[in-house]
């Protein structure tokens, strides 16, 4: 018989094969005529301006990092759960070991103020009898 | 590669039903471009919604050049517009089909003596294969020029065309 994971193979395998299966049929059959202006960009039919590698803000990657750490959390806690019961007070121990360790891991990130965005500072004008419309900024 | 890009000399069984499978998955699914210019493009929306509902025939939509098959021209194009027609034409991989639709992209409609800004016809731009007349045309005829096209693929052959 097939196992679980049999099936899951057998999924994969299937899977693989018809979208190689279409990719290859395609390769060997479609129209290829391709020429400078077909294979530009897609501008919604506007010249491409600009290259299309954009830097972005280095904070983006730390955030990117604590999701994918507590991403993964949730991924360990899942089959936890489900097999709570079997393994009674050891898994229960371990897995507070685990969450404990991570948690560490998002002091330590909260503490160090990773986790602080950049507020927007607006410099917000007033008005002062006899003086006129000031800014916050130049009365300090 | 590029298999369909050849022509066979002669047509026998095996390349007629070929090109019946072809031509059937081609007509049964002409994704539209999904951009409109004029007037057209409300008689255009009105026969892609329920009541005409163009999708019967497998017109659908799209918001890229890359997955269309079909460009319909509803409405006047501008000279401004025309370059960014073009453009848009030639993003469009193969087999990529034009309806102009309506008198304006037919011939330049009623600003055909004086209209500075207009370009006379959209097919001094790009390969039209099917007009639809009207000022602007109902969705009836914009779904008769859809069937029109239809039956021009459905000709379509690997065969190279006897003289």
């Amino acid at each position: 018989m097939i196992t679980d994971f049999g099936r899951i193979l057998l999924f994969f395998i299937i899977g693989v094969i018809f979208t190689a299966g279409g990719l290859i049929a395609a390769f060997f059959l479609r129209p290829d005529k391709p020429y400078a202006d077909k294979i530009s960009t897609y501008e919604c039919g506007e010249e491409p301006i600009g290259a299309p590698w954009v830097k972005f803000n280095i904070r983006f990657y730390v955030v990117a990092l604590i999701f994918i750490v507590f991403e993964v959390e949730t991924l360990f806690l899942f089959p936890w759960a489900v097999e709570f019961k079997n393994f009674g007070m050891f898994a229960f121990i371990e897995m507070l070991i685990f969450l404990g360790i991570l948690i560490v891991g998002y002091a330590y990130v909260w503490v160090k103020g990773d986790l602080d965005w950049d507020k927007p500072t607006p410099i917000i004008p007033s008005y002062q009898k006899g003086v006129g419309v000031i800014s916050n900024s130049s009365q300090e | 590669m590029g298999l369909l890009d050849k022509q066979f000399e002669n047509g026998n069984i095996v390349i007629t039903n070929v090109d019946n499978l072809l031509n059937w998955a081609r007509l049964s699914s002409l994704w539209q471009m999904q951009f409109g210019l004029a007037c057209c493009a409300i008689e255009m929306m009105a026969a892609s919604a329920s009541h005409y509902d163009m999708m019967r025939f497998g017109v659908i939509p799209r918001a890229t050049p890359r997955q269309c098959d079909l460009m319909i021209v509803s409405g006047t194009v501008t000279l401004k517009m025309a370059s960014r027609i073009k453009r848009l034409f030639d993003q469009m991989p193969e087999p990529r089909y034009v309806i102009s639709m309506g008198s304006c992209s037919n011939c330049g409609g009623p600003y055909w003596e004086h209209g500075y800004h207009v370009l006379k016809g959209v097919d001094r731009i790009i390969p039209v294969d099917v007009y639809v007349p009207g000022c602007p045309p109902r969705p009836e005829a914009l779904i008769e020029g859809v069937i029109k096209l239809q039956e021009k693929i459905r000709a379509h052959s690997l065969a190279k065309v006897k003289a």
